[in-house]
């Protein structure tokens, strides 16, 4: 481990070293670009941003207008607005066009901490997997946003990368690569697997720990790439361990353990968990207060892997 | 390095030459026949926009037969072209009928709009249709993606410039008056806006449905160049198309004043021809109308 940083300070770095590098890659933020840390990009390459102010359904249409002319255009709000308020406008003219925009949004999900509902958005993953040519990309540390960031940059198309505000441990290994449709199996086990993504791998890693000294072997799925999903491993996991535990901070309905359980149900049915948000909104606190509060902390989900592991004994 | 040069140029430089004077005599022949076509495709789909179509037939025919669109029918995608964006998508008729005189694909694709398989989509899709350059139809959009475009000008330091086509209802998303904030703050001045202000939305007379006021005055106050025009007088289209080159650090709008259904009697400045098609006789009378 090598210390704690947010992604979206990650991300803000990734983008410096894309300025320099290329020169098609613009950046529009509305009016947020302090926090989702797109500023130091302003600051180096002005000619190349554009600061849309407080009005993000036309930041997304003036980026499917610049990515139209050749550029590489990244956009970037907090989670709940680019994907809240501009939701129609992503759908009309950055996935149906199939505009070259990567719409990195921060401030996403639980940890958003102390700003609370308003602001925790929940929903994203959800609305944005269901979006034809729309990748999505949830990087579980800085080490993973810099190469998803590098990986979206490099590829033509839509994506959405969700990131966040809360810092978070840099656990992946120095020549982690991201790949597109491909799901990092980070632990190996047999009793039962952990799929997790975002801020929650690591909670999840350390609950495979917890389980270990159990004599429960967990296998740990770090879900970055949402979609397009990595199916082969996901159908591996279900028969190599017969039972699955996914974890987001994000509502149990329609983010990845949806995206997982569609799979599983259809092509390898086993015993699945999804621990989220169920069916309800946030609150105000410390991102890691809430993750525990709401049941997405190591001891949280060491404790419904347990449960998840009992019921596939039992064989029901 | 000249003076021009040196001077901290707040937008891209537009192109600034005089577009020869069209033959508007020429330009009325043309017009008839898109209204023609615009008639011919909506009755053989069944389904469509003629109000608007029809109304906005002279702006359009100005503005591309006029010799102001910078196009190339045999490469759609040249990156030095001029762009339109039909930002009220729904008056695409119109645009088809025109990107098929100009050969960006044949006239005989025409009457299969809206048919499953077609190129010609109920709204513009970059997918299907050469000549098309955004996806629109779901309004408020379009704008925006039109000053994308402008501002990817400056960036690539080209000068081709950016037409919108929008309209008085269109005016009433909140989206168009972020774009309209942002293209004056950016002084976006190769991006030039035409509203159809033909008074009419789909639900009725637009100072009924939802007054728009003085448009022009909203757009000059949000610091926009600003022109009204007849939008039937094709010189004056034109005067204004030209005179919307010569400005610098400002977007302009055209407030082009139509009559929804114009060329055909029984469809001027009746509401309910904003979103219906034709029938067999109504088709055989507005042809004859418009017969040459």
């Amino acid at each position: 481990m090598t210390g704690q940083v947010a992604t979206r300070e990650s991300y803000g770095k990734a983008l410096l070293a894309l300025g320099e590098s290329r020169n098609d890659v613009v950046v529009l933020d509305a009016d947020l670009s302090g926090s989702t840390k797109t500023k130091a990009f302003s600051q180096q390459y002005p000619e190349r941003f554009f600061n849309m102010g407080v009005a993000e359904a036309n930041m997304i249409g003036t980026a499917s207008g610049l990515a139209s002319t050749g550029l590489t255009v990244f956009a970037s709000s907090f989670a709940m607005f680019a994907v809240g308020k501009a939701f129609e406008q992503v759908r009309q003219e950055i996935a149906l066009p199939i505009a070259n925009v990567k719409i990195c949004a921060s401030h996403a999900g639980l940890t958003t901490g102390e700003d609370g509902a308003s602001h925790q958005v929940l929903e994203d993953l959800a609305i944005m997997r269901v979006l034809p040519n729309m990748r999505v990309i949830v990087p579980a540390d800085g080490r993973e946003t810099e190469a998803a960031i590098a990986a979206v940059a490099a590829s033509e198309g839509p994506a959405y990368v969700r990131l966040s505000r809360m810092k978070t441990p840099v656990f992946l290994p120095d020549d982690y690569e991201f790949e597109f449709g491909k799901i990092p199996v980070l632990r190996d086990g047999s009793d039962i697997t952990l799929a997790a993504c975002g801020v929650c791998v690591h909670p999840a890693l350390e609950a495979a720990e917890m389980l270990a000294t159990e004599g429960i072997q967990a296998r740990v799925l770090n879900v970055a790439c949402i979609k397009p999903l990595d199916e082969a491993t996901l159908i591996a996991a279900s028969r190599d361990t017969g039972a699955i535990v996914t974890v987001e901070e994000h509502q149990r309905r329609g983010g990845m353990g949806s995206a997982v359980a569609e799979v599983i149900a259809e092509q390898a049915p086993c015993h699945v968990r999804r621990l989220g948000m169920d069916d309800r909104f946030g609150e105000s606190g410390d991102g890691a207060e809430l993750l525990a509060h709401f049941g997405l902390d190591a001891p949280s989900i060491a404790q419904a892997a347990r449960e998840t592991l009992a019921l596939k004994q039992k064989g029901r | 390095m000249s003076d021009t040069e040196a001077a901290p140029a707040p937008a891209n430089t537009t192109r600034n030459t005089p577009t020869m004077t069209p033959d508007f005599d020429k330009l009325a022949v043309t017009a008839k026949e898109l209204r023609r076509d615009v008639l011919t495709m909506l009755h053989a789909s069944a389904s469509g926009h003629p109000g608007g179509s029809l109304g906005m037939t002279d702006v359009f025919t100005t503005l591309y037969f006029g010799g102001h669109m910078n196009v190339d029918p045999k490469n759609p995608a040249w990156e030095d072209r001029d762009r339109f964006v039909l930002s009220n998508g729904h008056i695409c008729p119109i645009l088809y009928a025109i990107l098929a005189k100009l050969e960006f694909f044949p006239h005989s694709e025409l009457i299969t709009l809206r048919k499953l398989g077609s190129n010609l989509q109920g709204h513009p899709d970059t997918h299907f249709t050469k000549g098309v350059d955004a996806c629109t139809g779901s309004l408020g959009n379009g704008v925006s993606v039109g000053l994308g475009m402008a501002l990817g000008a400056r960036i690539a330091k080209k000068d081709y410039r950016v037409y919108v086509g929008s309209s008085d209802g269109e005016s009433q998303e909140g989206q168009v008056w972020e774009m309209a904030s942002a293209a004056a703050h950016y002084k976006v001045d190769n991006l030039t806006v035409l509203i159809d202000r033909n008074g009419i939305q789909i639900d009725g007379f637009t100072k009924d449905v939802m007054d728009q006021g003085d448009l022009a005055a909203k757009y000059a106050a949000f610091g926009w160049h600003v022109q009204e025009v007849d939008g039937h007088d094709m010189k004056a289209v034109h005067a204004a198309l030209e005179k919307a080159k010569t400005v610098r650090g400002q977007p302009q709008m055209i407030c082009c004043h139509t009559l929804l259904g114009k060329g055909v009697s029984y469809m001027e400045n009746v509401p309910k021809w904003h979103g219906v098609a034709p029938s067999d006789d109504e088709l055989k009378q507005a042809l004859s109308e418009l017969a040459d």
